[in-house]
């Protein structure tokens, strides 16, 4: 075994700035190749739906979309297109995030675009009616016609957590999304969507002093409103094992999800390394435990692994977050065999610890792939801006790889004897078209 | 306009400094210095055509059990030793190719390249890790053909090209079962081979001294592939539109396909213009009127897919099963007008600012140069084409535009199929014209 080289970390400049109104600015200069990153994430997500409006974060991200303050409905992108840029949003548990990558020389123009939204985006009945219909037809796609379509996300939380903020579905019942009106965008949007309660971040191929004063132009001019409180959404840990089942009846295979409360990724930082660690234990690659065992030498699965966060980024959610463990398996008849192979692997890694040079090649994995997502301008921007919001310090980012060489072995052993059976949610998905 | 900013003065990118050779041993190797992050990329292509109808799952077995032995090094070995590197590497096939893609930290790409030596000339292939290989491979594509966009993708390959080698995207389980180790090690000795073989570097690397160490890494990998006789690839020929049956779908999978132009045509600049006014970018004629105004459908995308034998044009869309007739009316309109009406300058400008700007986007960073580069090369093309292309679109005329249009998007050239709920949805598609049932 070669030993492992020293980690690299990340070096950009990141500048921070307030604006009156309140919006937070995060600027990080890049001039390596013309492009630029603009990102704003506004600090609410699927857990601050109301009941009975489940779904509504993500209908809203699109009613963004549908014009603003200066532009009529698709101006937004055949401005951002028409530029050479590209752009998109999306909805997650604690924030959504709407951004555009585009040359440098559309810089004013992206922030013009963003801040136009933030000033006042269009909401009508004619284009709520409309996202309506293609918000339908993205979850047709992306789950009611898909085989393990939505499988865990839109499930687990629903098993594994309590309240509504946390167990429901975050795309949203049919109906629910169907009784959405106009007023109830209009008080979303007056309520969450402040300058005050959101992070901007521009990256790439700019003048930090030039950026900040086109900021100030474009979002300064936006009234200050006070930004909501955000309550806090923790759940205990579990004391017993829940199970249940979910019919897909498009799947040919069996699957289970394994979800485990873990501790608050940001007030317990380290311990939450720890527990990303020990996710890339289990099962990245084919050196990894679940892999060897469940896999390789057991034939119990088809494919396994494990994650943190929903939608497997263990940076994205703020308390209470969870540890999933997936996979997909032909027998039907096996999952017990399946369950008791995890437990005995977490077990081995509790009581036994890690082999030698094991954690050390899993952190340099761990740190190259932080450093790869890093490499476009967007993604990067994106991170920059999530790291703001969610950690209070884009810096973070930078020091990922120092506080990850701290975590030691005894570290990982705890988090491994915190992932225990009486812990878990175990969520079987019947496979409806099976053989 | 007025409030919106205008555009500043463009900056121009560096120019990339890069090194090219031609081994002794035939492999083509590219290294590009892109700092950025501390990291390198790999893409190793290597030529995998074949006519043998056996092949597809062998080359799928093979592709999948690569990594599960090579020299002294057994699966978890070889992957953990790949793991202390910072790396990963994985490997996939195609009709066309057998590529091998990797990453790592950039000063372990020494370690990177003996690992990756010793895959090519070393592979064991052991029996239990075929055996498990196989077992995963025949589930992985049962999955697959759960989906609508698999089954629609068959049907309309099969549509297209008969039984030429490039309908048969996935391989049948029947032969990825009767696959042998001895089978994968011929096979691996026969076609892995560098003669005609590319190899793409892209990252914080020095380009020479990266070529140098090349030479030494990958001498032992030597010799020329059997040679493989593939047919040239039919003209897809117009037939009634072809339903196929996928009960229990909330939507119905359209999918148009018809042949179009390689990167290195001289029209090939005016059709991807053409494809992206269509269907080919957010802001195109059939996105706006299927998902902004009908909410018919959460996108449809059109594209050009470039294979070694030929270019295709695909079009797909899934759409609410009640408004699947409807839905193929709005395209065949779509493509009526595009074939039959000029398009606008305002148009074409947007989309040539748009093919610009997106095409330097996606050779930004090292993965997404290291890919381009190593599609590219398979038609001999290389950074050169990427940094004249601006160029090219820059000079297309609204004209050509129109032209490249009418020739390629006349719907009464391209081949359908729409894959859902064949009882709710054959009789309404039968007013539109002639359906057919049979593959």
């Amino acid at each position: 075994m070669p030993r492992s080289p020293k980690l690299p970390a990340p070096t950009f400049d990141i500048i921070h700035h307030t604006l009156d109104n309140g919006l937070r600015v995060v600027v990080s200069p890049d001039r390596s190749a013309p492009v630029i990153g603009v990102a704003v994430l506004y600090d609410v997500g699927i857990r601050s739906e109301p009941e009975g409006r489940t779904g509504f974060a993500h209908l809203f991200e699109h009613l963004m979309f549908q014009g603003s303050a200066n532009l009529e409905k698709l101006e937004h992108f055949r401005y951002v297109q028409s530029s050479g840029g590209t752009f998109n949003g999306s909805t997650h548990f604690d924030y959504t995030n709407y951004f555009e990558a585009m040359p440098s020389n559309a810089l004013e123009r992206g922030l013009f675009l963003e801040a136009d939204r933030m000033l006042s985006p269009r909401i009508t009945q004619e284009n709520l009616a409309n996202q309506l219909a293609v918000v339908k037809e993205e979850i047709r796609v992306n789950v009611m016609n898909r085989p393990y379509g939505g499988f865990p996300w839109l499930v687990l939380p629903g098993v594994l957590f309590d309240t509504f903020a946390n167990s429901h579905n975050g795309y949203g019942g049919f109906e629910d999304l169907e009784s959405a009106t106009v007023d109830d965008a209009r008080d979303f949007f007056a309520r969450y969507y402040a300058p005050a309660n959101a992070v901007l971040a521009v990256g790439g191929d700019l003048d930090v002093d030039e950026t900040l004063a086109l900021v100030e132009k474009h979002f300064g001019p936006i009234r200050k409103r006070r930004a909501p409180k955000r309550p806090s959404f923790a759940e205990p840990p579990l004391t017993a094992e829940r199970r249940a089942a979910h019919e897909d009846q498009h799947a040919p295979i069996p699957a289970v999800a394994l979800g485990y409360r873990v501790p608050d990724p940001v007030g317990s930082l380290d311990e939450h390394l720890a527990n990303v660690l020990l996710t890339e234990v289990l099962t990245d690659g084919d050196a990894s435990r679940l892999q060897q065992r469940l896999v390789q030498r057991d034939h119990l699965v088809t494919d396994i692994g494990a994650y943190i966060g929903e939608f497997g980024d263990p940076f994205d959610e703020r308390d209470p977050t969870a540890l999933t463990i997936t996979a997909h398996y032909p027998d039907a008849g096996s999952l017990d065999k399946i369950l008791r192979a995890i437990d005995e692997e977490l077990a081995r890694v509790a009581d036994e610890g890690l082999a030698a040079g094991e954690l050390d090649r899993v952190r340099t994995r761990l740190v190259s792939v932080l450093l790869r997502e890093l490499d476009a301008v967007l993604s990067r921007t994106l991170n920059l801006a999530k790291f703001e919001l969610i950690y209070g310090r884009a810096e973070l980012i930078a020091e990922l790889p120092g506080r990850l060489a701290a975590v030691d072995e005894a570290a990982v052993r705890r988090a491994a004897s915190a992932i225990r059976p009486d812990r878990r949610a175990v969520v079987e998905l019947v496979a409806g078209a099976g053989r | 306009m007025s409030v919106v900013p205008a555009l500043t003065a463009p900056r121009k990118a560096k120019r990339l400094s890069v090194d090219e050779r031609v081994l002794g041993t035939g492999l083509r190797v590219i290294v590009v210095r892109k700092p950025g992050v501390p990291l390198v990329e790999v893409r190793l292509r290597v030529p995998f055509q074949s006519a043998r109808p056996a092949d597809p799952a062998r080359a799928a077995v093979l592709s999948d059990a690569m990594l599960t032995g090579a020299g002294q090094f057994d699966r978890s070995d070889l992957a953990a030793a790949v793991q202390g590197l910072g790396g990963d590497l994985s490997v996939g096939v195609d009709a066309d190719r057998l590529m091998i893609g990797g990453n790592a930290l950039a000063t372990s790409l020494p370690q990177l390249f003996d690992l990756i030596a010793t895959v090519l000339t070393e592979p064991t292939y052991p029996s239990a890790e075929v055996a498990t290989e196989r077992e995963r491979l025949v589930e992985k594509l049962t999955i697959a053909r759960s989906r609508a966009g698999v089954i629609a993708g068959e049907a309309l390959a099969h549509r297209m090209w008969g039984e030429h080698p490039y309908a048969h995207d996935l391989p049948q389980a029947r032969d990825v079962a009767a696959t042998t180790p001895a089978q994968l090690r011929k096979l691996h000795a026969d076609r892995v081979r560098p003669e005609g073989a590319v190899l793409v570097v892209v990252g914080d690397v020095s380009p020479a001294r990266v070529l140098d160490r090349m030479e030494s890494a990958l001498s032992g990998w030597a010799g020329a592939a059997a040679r493989a006789r593939v047919p040239g690839l039919p003209e897809p020929v117009p037939a009634p539109l072809l339903v196929v049956d996928r009960p229990g779908s909330v939507q119905s999978s359209i999918r148009l396909g018809g042949s179009a132009l390689g990167r290195d045509h001289e029209r090939y600049p005016a059709l991807q213009l053409a494809n992206l006014i269509f269907g080919g970018y957010f802001s195109s004629r059939w996105t706006e009127n299927l998902r902004e105004d009908k909410g018919y459908t959460y996108g449809p995308h059109s594209r050009i897919e470039h294979a070694v034998l030929g270019s295709t044009l695909l079009l797909d869309v899934e759409v609410a099963t009640e408004v699947t007739a409807p839905a193929l009316l709005e395209t065949r309109y779509e493509l009526g007008k595009i074939a039959s009406l000029p398009v606008t300058e305002a148009e074409v400008d947007a989309v040539r600012q748009y093919a610009i700007g997106t095409l330097a986007l996606s050779t930004a960073t090292q993965a997404g140069l290291a890919s381009t580069l190593a599609a590219l090369a398979a038609f001999d093309l290389g950074l050169d084409w990427i940094a004249e292309h601006p160029k090219r679109l820059g000079a297309v005329t609204v004209d050509e535009v129109s032209a490249a249009a009418m020739e390629f998007f006349a719907p009464a050239r391209l081949v359908e199929v729409v894959v859902g709920d064949a009882a709710t949805i054959t009789e309404p598609l039968a007013v539109l014209g002639p359906v057919t049932t049979d593959a």
